[in-house]
């Protein structure tokens, strides 16, 4: 305690003398003070550092690198590099995304959202498979690799051909099957839930057709 | 004096730990029959000191709130989520350690001295800013609710888990404390044409969503700060998007580049994730907002009633992301009468509101379920509305009235309705 408050004492005697020392002079008078514009932050990168970090495509194809690959080619790669959890065709290690198939499957009881029956754009394939791909190896792939291996999902979905060559020229023009089956959110429209009923809600009475018990998925502490 | 004083420490938490083994939880008193006002070892005897714990941590007693996963949900942990424990939060504050996690390529741990973000494409001067650049821009703090689009995801087909954590942990909330992104856009110069602007993470899944620029003028922020303290790791550290209102996977964590332009990018998380497929084929994209939902959080399965007959205090949370919480009712017959339940406050848009109603049980069996509404007039719908007009294919944007069945030895359950 002592300690402590003798350490008070020495530097309000410290910050006295300081102010004392400095006198205020200068220039930094309340009267004088204007807000201030925010400005010189931030530095201006340069093209080859915005290269480098740049690697996004999109569906008119603006960011696809110059390059190239067949699904012949891609095969090899996949086998390699992918099908550990995708499987050699795509169909999917225990829960790991199944690639290929699926076709039509969209308004059964379980859909198979795949590359093939379900992605509405091509571009999507090479800007994920860039820079996510393969897990826990990212970015690891050359262009002419996510080319082949991108061609050889589009053959295994039967949009492409086994040897068609895809590169920066027609990548974005494969038109994928269920792109017309995309729209946007219209919820406001379509759920636009405004009624507040407090009284006799329900028409019928309620009765109970799942409890989660029954199902016994829930995860318990060991 | 103080190697005595630690084994007797040492010996106590041991015998609390052996109680915690034998009745699978670590509550305070429970292993033990011995009577409160007994003398107690704290009241006798010393406690730590101020150096044992730089950075503190929650009370050995409450060892069992923690995040928890499913580990059924997911191919892998490490692209996967966990879940908040919301039964045993109070307020409608998420402490950082608690904050439900959901990473594509794991936990990045981010050095950031060699971490930048990047702002270019369709602007007059593209700029690279430092965590230190950032920190000297004006900043704000605002509180926002995160949700995944996910949560309450496994409902859609029918009761499927049995806890308030996993039927609805997928939701956080927190003070962001950070630049918005308008006063980026502006030191940028957005050109005319600039209508998106893509978001991207330095993970190792290089997460990427695109944002209409409408919604990143509007209330966006590049945040570096959580609940007072820096992000931390699972949470984006050293920055990350705040899109408030809107789905947790636009919420870009480790973000290191915006790029502008003049058209979306239909990156996987916005076409094979993160779209709504309806019955009929169709599918939803740019299912941005995150509806108006609510949850009661006691009673629930993790907090029953347990032949507690009387008082009690119903409390639950509320959100939305088109703004304001404006009300929450109750009902306890399955949706056919409603009571209006109290908001605790503060009521704050797009943020998590407390809402609570006292009730006196007599062991009576009991359908519990709470709806709310926000200031845009939007009322919670049922599942049999949802459903009529999405079907069960959706996976996210699962908003409906839940329902707990309170049984009546005070057992709680999570049921569904007709």
């Amino acid at each position: 305690m002592f300690s402590w408050c003798k350490m008070m004492k020495s530097q309000t005697i410290f910050a006295v003398a300081a102010l004392v020392g400095l006198g205020f002079v200068g220039t930094a008078l309340a009267q004088d003070y204007q807000r201030p514009s925010v400005s010189g932050i931030g530095s201006v990168p340069s093209e080859a550092q915005i290269a480098a970090w740049d690697i996004d495509v999109r569906p008119d194809g603006l960011g696809l690198p110059i390059g190239s690959g067949t699904a012949e080619l891609g095969e090899e790669i996949f086998a390699d590099r992918c099908a550990q959890c995708h499987g050699d065709f795509g169909e999917g290690v225990d829960r790991w995304p199944v690639l290929t198939g699926g076709q039509g499957s969209l308004t059964e009881h379980r859909p198979e959202k795949t590359i093939g029956s379900y992605w509405p754009y091509s571009s999507t394939l090479f800007d994920y498979i860039y820079r996510a791909m393969p897990y826990g190896e990212a970015k690891s792939l050359t262009p002419d690799e996510v080319y082949a291996i991108s061609a050889y999902l589009l053959a295994e979905n039967e949009i492409v051909e086994r040897d068609q060559v895809l590169n920066q020229d027609n990548f974005a023009q494969i038109k994928m099957p269920n792109q017309a089956n995309f729209f946007a959110d219209d919820r406001s429209k379509s759920e636009a839930y405004t009624e507040r009923c407090m009284t006799n809600c329900k028409t019928e009475p309620v009765t109970i057709v799942s409890a989660a018990p029954e199902l016994d998925v829930t995860p318990e502490d060991e | 004096m103080t190697s005595a004083l630690n084994r007797r420490r040492f010996l106590a938490a041991g015998a609390a730990s052996a109680g915690a083994v034998a009745t699978g939880t670590l509550t305070a008193g429970a292993a033990k029959a011995a009577s409160p006002f007994e003398m107690k070892e704290w009241n006798q005897y010393l406690g730590a000191g101020v150096d044992d714990e730089p950075y503190g941590t929650p009370s050995d007693y409450e060892a069992h709130v923690v995040r928890r996963n499913v580990p059924w949900l997911t191919a892998d942990s490490v692209s996967s989520i966990n879940f908040t424990p919301l039964a045993d939060l109070e307020g409608f504050i998420t402490p950082n350690g608690l904050h439900f996690e959901r990473h594509h390529g794991g936990r990045a741990i981010v050095d950031p001295a060699e971490h930048r973000l990047m702002i270019h494409g369709l602007v007059e001067k593209p700029l690279v800013f430092s965590l230190e650049d950032l920190k000297r821009l004006p900043s704000i703090s605002r509180f926002y609710f995160i949700e995944c689009a996910a949560n309450g995801g496994m409902e859609w087909r029918g009761a499927q888990l049995n806890g308030c954590q996993f039927t609805h942990g997928m939701v956080s909330c927190c003070q962001y404390t950070g630049v918005k992104l308008s006063t980026l856009m502006e030191m940028v110069g957005v050109k005319p044409n600039g209508k998106w602007v893509m978001a991207e993470g330095a993970d190792a899944a290089g997460m990427n969503r695109s944002i209409p620029m409408e919604k990143v003028m509007d209330d966006c922020m590049i945040a570096w700060a959580q609940n007072g303290e820096a992000l931390r790791p699972g949470q984006g550290y050293p920055m990350r998007l705040v899109v408030p209102g809107f789905e947790g996977n636009m919420w870009v964590k480790w973000i290191r580049r915006l790029e502008i332009g003049d058209l979306p990018w239909f990156a996987r998380e916005e076409t094979s994730k993160y779209t709504d497929l309806l019955a009929d084929g169709r599918a939803r994209m740019f299912t941005w907002v995150q509806d108006c939902n609510s949850v009661i959080t006691r009673p629930s399965p993790e907090k029953p009633w347990l032949d507690r007959k009387g008082f009690h205090m119903i409390s639950g949370l509320a959100w939305s992301g088109r703004g304001a919480v404006k009300g929450v009712d109750i009902s306890l017959d399955g949706g056919n009468s409603w009571i209006p339940a109290d908001l605790e406050g503060p009521v704050m848009p797009k943020c998590l509101t407390r809402f609570n109603l006292p009730f006196e049980w007599q062991g009576q069996e009991m359908l519990i379920q709470s709806r709310a509404y926000d200031d845009t007039g939007y009322v919670q719908p049922t599942f049999a509305q949802n459903r009529s007009v999405r079907g069960v294919n959706s996976i996210y944007h699962n908003n409906s009235i839940h329902t707990w069945h309170i049984k009546p030895d005070g057992k709680v359950e999570n049921v569904q309705l007709v």
